[in-house]
């Protein structure tokens, strides 16, 4: 989708695409590289590059670098860098685009996150609602299951305290909420 | 006053204990919440990684279903809280957007007008339309000599609502005293506690967690109180998988402020949804009711040579 | 006039400002058709000499004797232009101009839309020139007085220079003593003089100067009347000391009992009693009582000072004066305030003991501060090993200030310099986004501080903690931010922070500037009369501002602008006299009914009212030519000279016509 912006041609670079894929993404031409970003974020120790530094990789059109980074997808959207950031750059939003346009372009390297997602949003497809003994049956058991032995003993508690439900609740308008998102999905694109 | 409210998936199930507490608090407190009939769920932060428009279109949704003799919508998680304020927002200050959004809706049958509805946090309506003097005069066993760390999480203040400072908030603070309870002051009141980094990335989150508690048991916290679901699973069910990942011994439990009032308010049982938790808040409640406080000690004479410190503003409960 | 109307048009190009979308030839060319123009020319650059020349030429020898210039705004060129005529000897009032370059090239991009606004815009002016009537301006004299308002370095500056050429100043001063911020600073960059050392000579010669009557504690109630002749009405604050019997000897100080923090002078850092002198270099030397904190005051009882006093000079029951007088020219240096570092929560301010703001950290290091000059932190003892300096606190923001403060980044290199200096082997990090040096000798202070071996990092501080999270971090304050140039976060643990927090307009800029007829920016600086050409006035004619209240500046642009409007005021007073533009409104007193709703309805309180007549009368030196009156007169009874109906009717109905002729919709004159 295009943000508001004035520009009515099409984005030409990557700089443009990722600006036209967020609302209100031409405010990135103001960023100042102060930092604030990266030095505000609680898991940007653990990112390839902090997000400061993609957004100057950004605007020097490194795409490939940045959509195989694993910065976006250590984002927690705490949003204490949009929030602080000194031009006001909607720095959060900026995270979901570049994690829209690195699954679009299956260009994600390293990241769980990318399947978490789209299992989540394939319950909430198919029931309206979250389940989430599904889902984490279904992520966990195709995602390094060896490692996840420990988890099992956390479902427990969790059941034992009926804080887990074994089937789905599903919404009754289903084909309702469907026909919603097969039209934002053809509407919107990919991204 | 009559609300629309957005539970969410989380208080279906896991998060049961805060949907019946607040419910329990709200009749005694005469707040009706009407649930918006078949809501969906939000998305969480899940849908905006893959898809923008049907992201929003997933949340307006529910947004159009709010009957329209209510224009105030309360959402008692943080993470539903922030995707049904940001597309409200968005949809109005985007306005091509929100004409995108609003014929995905269409196809279904449904329209929103942007800016309609007023979205609030749970927590926004217990103090700024509850009001704590209200509160405060229904508190029949006031939680004294409990010491109880608000934790506020992100979501709830960033990005800004306008309802409480986003860095250092201070309304839940003000609540539990409210509700006699001895509230900690600790600066990490309001970072993140990883939100769904437990699934993906464990030690990210862990590292996160492992934070929040070591600061609360610095200022020697009994009881953390939390206002989102996702901050309780992280803080509670996760507490023994942090002490086992770090070898420390946290033993911290984690209610909702809800139940934290209905216990104030003299309720008991289902109300009050005790027993849900992970880490057992036994041992902390056993505190209230049972030692009688020891009298706060004589204020030191300043010290003379210390420099004064400017004080702020807001620096009165 | 009985004489034939000869209208000569000129139409600027100014280069291709107004000729790259209006076809001017096309509209020089058209305008010679219009009715009683002899002469229409178009030409690059009306404004100078030869474009002058030609207006004069034709006024000479074509006897032209109504001019119309279609160029820019008569903000830019009125004067110019009437000089030209009055030069050739044509009264400047039978000239108009056409603003075909702000209201027309300017705002548009299409050119046949631009060319025909043009078109009718000069139709309108030509219409209205045959219509004008030759006018005398007006001369008053101008007062010597001079008002100063803020005794600050800047204010200070004005009054020394305009007292030494003969001229009598009215220093006034809200603080009980004059020296402004600079009064409170350590040391000050580059050159690293103790700022009280520079200072204070200055105070001392503003103090005892004989044409400067100083007062100090005061401030300006009320401003009336218009450049040459402002009457000002100052509010002298009762200090309960009578100055007369005061020799400033300071028992009252030392006997008096109450002591309260010093929010103002020591920035929060230090104590001061009920009655006090602000600091000891105070000039007048003369304490005051602070009534809201006095025991007396609050009680009745105590007054040791009156107790203790050896001259007598406690009034406790002294009162407010309220001084009128009587000046020509106001210079406005009110100074600066400190964005309040609390805003930003993150940075720890008003929460951790250790982080100071710049001008507590002034008043740190100063040697006659509350620890006589020590370094050390918030327990007043302790002197730290590891000092962080922030940079841009509450500024380049856009969520507080978004502008640059200027002396900033020069004030933490001095902070920096000061630790070293003073903490020998202490550690001392900078947290920067750029490093802003650009005055004389700026930049080799940064260069010194690089030798000396400060820590530069270049990265926003995101936030400062006492959570420790790792070893090496429990009791100290950790600085968070991104090192952008190694590109990572760091989280640096110190014992102390300095906030270079931001300068700020006044907190009642914007009823000062009301006050006194003037306006304020978006960021409610005093807004000059031109940014580059004229920084030292503003759009009211004899009122001037100086220094900081102008915009974030160092003490040495302080200083310059406090000489600059000292200049301007010495010019205005050198001419002695004062034009005040023709202009303005005036009574038929035939037809007036003397029903006072013009004077009502002015906003300058320039109309007074003749009772023995029953006729209301315009005073012509404090009329504006605002019109407000005309249109309030129920009898039609007053007229704006230069603006009669039949001059307006005459430009509407040259622009109707145009308009009709070229088939244009309202909104595109509009």
């Amino acid at each position: 989708m295009a943000s508001e912006t004035a520009h009515s041609s099409p984005p030409q670079t990557f700089f443009e695409e990722v600006m036209a894929n967020t609302p209100g993404g031409e405010a990135l031409r103001l960023c100042l590289q102060c930092g604030t970003c990266g030095g505000s974020c609680p898991s940007g120790e653990d990112m390839d590059y902090s997000p400061r530094r993609i957004f100057a990789m950004v605007e020097a059109n490194m795409k490939d670098k940045v959509l195989r980074s694993n910065t976006a997808w250590y984002c927690v959207s705490c949003y204490y860098c949009m929030e602080r950031c000194p031009q006001e750059i909607p720095v959060t939003d900026f995270m979901y685009t570049l994690k829209r346009m690195a699954v679009a372009e299956g260009l994600y390297q390293g990241s769980d996150a990318p399947d978490w997602s789209k299992t989540f949003i394939g319950m909430v497809e198919q029931f309206g609602r979250s389940f989430e003994l599904g889902l984490a049956t279904r992520y966990h058991l195709t995602h390094h299951p060896l490692g996840k032995i420990g988890l099992g003993s956390f479902a427990l508690d969790m059941l034992r305290r009926d804080r887990l439900a074994l089937t789905p609740n599903s919404i009754k308008n289903m084909s309702q909420l469907r026909a919603i998102l097969t039209k934002a999905k053809e509407l919107g694109g990919a991204q | 006053m009559k609300y629309a409210y957005y539970p969410g998936c989380s208080l279906e199930r896991s998060a049961a204990s805060y949907h019946t507490s607040t419910m329990a608090v709200a009749g005694e407190l005469g707040l009706a919440f009407q649930e918006i009939p078949d809501w969906n769920c939000c998305g969480a932060t899940e849908y905006f990684s893959l898809n923008l428009l049907p992201a929003y279109s997933l949340v307006a949704r529910n947004l159009a279903l709010v009957p329209d003799d209510l224009s105030e919508l309360a959402a008692p998680c943080s993470a539903c809280y922030v995707n049904l304020k940001k597309t409200d927002k968005y949809m109005h200050k985007y306005p091509k957007l929100g004409a995108q959004v609003n014929e995905a809706l269409a196809a279904g049958g449904l329209q929103y007008k942007a800016g309609r509805l007023k979205v609030r946090h749970l927590l926004d309506i217990m103090v700024n339309d509850v009001g704590y003097q209200t509160i405060a005069e229904h508190v029949s066993k006031p939680l004294s000599g409990l010491r109880v760390a608000p934790y506020y999480g992100c979501l709830i203040v960033r990005p800004d609502g306008g309802f409480d400072n986003p860095e250092q908030p201070t309304s839940l603070d003000r609540l539990l005293r409210a509700l006699g309870a001895e509230v900690i002051d600790y600066p990490l009141k309001a970072q993140c506690c990883g939100g769904h980094m437990t699934q993906i990335t464990a030690n990210v989150a862990y590292e996160l967690i492992r934070r929040l508690l070591q600061n609360a048991a610095d200022y020697k916290a009994d009881l953390i109180a939390c206002l989102c679901p996702m901050c309780q699973l992280n803080l509670d069910a996760y507490q023994g998988k942090v002490n086992s990942h770090f070898g420390t011994d946290y033993n911290l439990p984690v209610l909702y402020f809800t139940q934290l009032m209905a216990l104030a308010f003299g309720l008991s049982g289902d109300a009050v949804g005790l027993g849900s938790e992970i880490v057992s808040s036994a041992a902390a409640l056993a505190k209230i009711g049972l030692e009688v406080p020891k009298p706060e000690a004589k204020p030191k004479r300043p010290d003379k040579q210390a420099l004064p410190m400017p004080t702020m503003p807001d620096q009165e409960a | 006039m009985d004489e034939k109307v000869k209208v000569g048009v000129y139409v600027c190009h100014c280069g291709t400002n107004i000729a790259g979308v209006v076809d001017v030839e096309e509209v020089a060319k058209w305008a010679a058709n219009l009715p009683n123009v002899e002469v229409s020319r178009d030409y690059k650059f009306m404004c100078s000499s030869l474009g002058q020349e030609l207006i004069e030429a034709d006024i000479k020898e074509k006897g032209v004797n109504r001019v119309v210039v279609a160029s820019c705004s008569p903000h830019m060129h009125e004067r110019t232009f009437r000089g030209a005529c009055s030069r050739a000897g044509l009264n400047p009032y039978l000239f108009e101009m056409a603003n075909i370059r702000e209201h027309d090239s300017w705002v548009t991009t299409d050119k046949l839309q631009a060319t025909n606004k043009a078109k009718a815009l000069v139709a309108a002016a030509v219409g209205r020139v045959a219509h004008q009537q030759p006018l005398e301006s007006l001369f008053v004299p101008i007062d010597p007085h001079v008002l100063i308002v803020g005794g600050g370095v800047a204010g200070i500056q004005a009054a020394l220079e305009i007292a030494d050429s003969g001229n009598p100043v009215y220093l006034v001063e809200r603080e009980p003593s004059i020296g402004g911020h600079m009064a409170q600073l350590d040391k000050t960059f580059p050159t690293l003089d103790c700022s009280a050392c520079i200072l204070t000579p200055k105070m001392f010669d503003a103090g005892n100067h004989k044409n400067i009557t100083l007062l100090t504690y005061s401030e300006v109630e009320e401003v009336s009347g218009y450049v040459g002749n402002f009457t000002v009405t100052i509010r002298k604050k009762a200090r309960h000391v009578i100055e007369d019997k005061c020799t400033g000897c300071g028992a009252c100080t030392e006997k008096c009992p109450k002591r309260v923090v010093d929010d103002a002078f020591e920035a929060g850092l230090g104590y001061r009693k009920a009655i006090y002198r602000p600091f000891p270099q105070a000039v007048p030397k003369y304490p005051v009582i602070d009534t809201e904190n006095c025991i007396y005051y609050e009680r009745g009882k105590c007054k040791a000072c009156q107790m203790f006093c050896p001259t007598e000079a406690i009034d406790f029951d002294q009162k407010d004066e309220l001084i009128m007088v009587k000046v020509g020219n106001i210079v406005l240096a009110t100074g600066y305030d400190l964005f309040d570092a609390r805003r930003i929560p993150q940075l720890g301010y008003g929460r951790l003991a250790n982080v100071f703001n710049s001008l507590e950290f002034e008043r740190l290091s100063n040697a006659a501060g509350p620890t006589g000059g020590k370094i050390v932190l918030r327990d007043g003892v302790t002197a730290p090993q590891s000092v962080a300096i922030v940079h841009c606190v509450g500024s380049r923001d856009r969520n507080y200030n978004r502008y640059c403060s200027s002396i900033c980044c020069m004030q933490s290199l001095k902070f920096a310099h000061l630790v070293h200096e003073r903490l020998p082997g202490s550690e001392v990090y900078n947290f920067y986004i750029d490093i802003r040096t650009p005055g004389k000798g700026y930049e080799e202070f940064y260069h010194r501080l690089l030798e000396e071996g400060t820590h530069f990092i270049r990265g926003r501080v995101a936030e400062i903690t006492d959570a420790a999270r790792r070893p090496g971090e429990e009791g100290k304050l950790i600085v968070q931010a991104e090192d952008t140039l190694v590109g990572a976060q760091r989280r640096i643990p110190v014992d102390m922070v300095i906030l270079s927090a931001g300068l700020q307009s006044r907190a009642d800029a914007k009823e000062v500037a009301i006050k006194f007829g003037i306006s304020c920016s978006t960021d409610q600086w005093f807004i000059e009369k031109h940014p580059k050409l004229d920084p030292v006035a503003t759009m009211t004619d004899g009122v001037f501002v100086a220094g900081a209240c102008q915009g974030p500046k160092d003490i040495p642009a302080s200083v310059a602008q406090g000489s600059a409007a000292a200049a301007r005021v010495l010019s205005i007073i050198g001419q002695r006299e004062i034009e005040i533009d023709a202009a303005t409104a005036i009574v038929n007193e035939e037809s007036c009914v003397g029903c006072k709703e013009c004077l009502a309805s002015c906003p300058y309180q320039s109309i007074e009212f003749l009772a023995h007549k029953n006729k209301a009368h315009v005073i012509e030196a404090l009329c504006k030519g605002c019109g407000t009156c005309v249109g309030s007169c129920l009898s039609k009874s007053i007229s704006l000279r230069h603006f009669t109906d039949d001059q307006l009717v005459a430009e509407m109905i040259g622009a109707m016509q145009t308009m009709n002729l070229f088939e244009m919709s309202e909104l595109e004159v509009a």
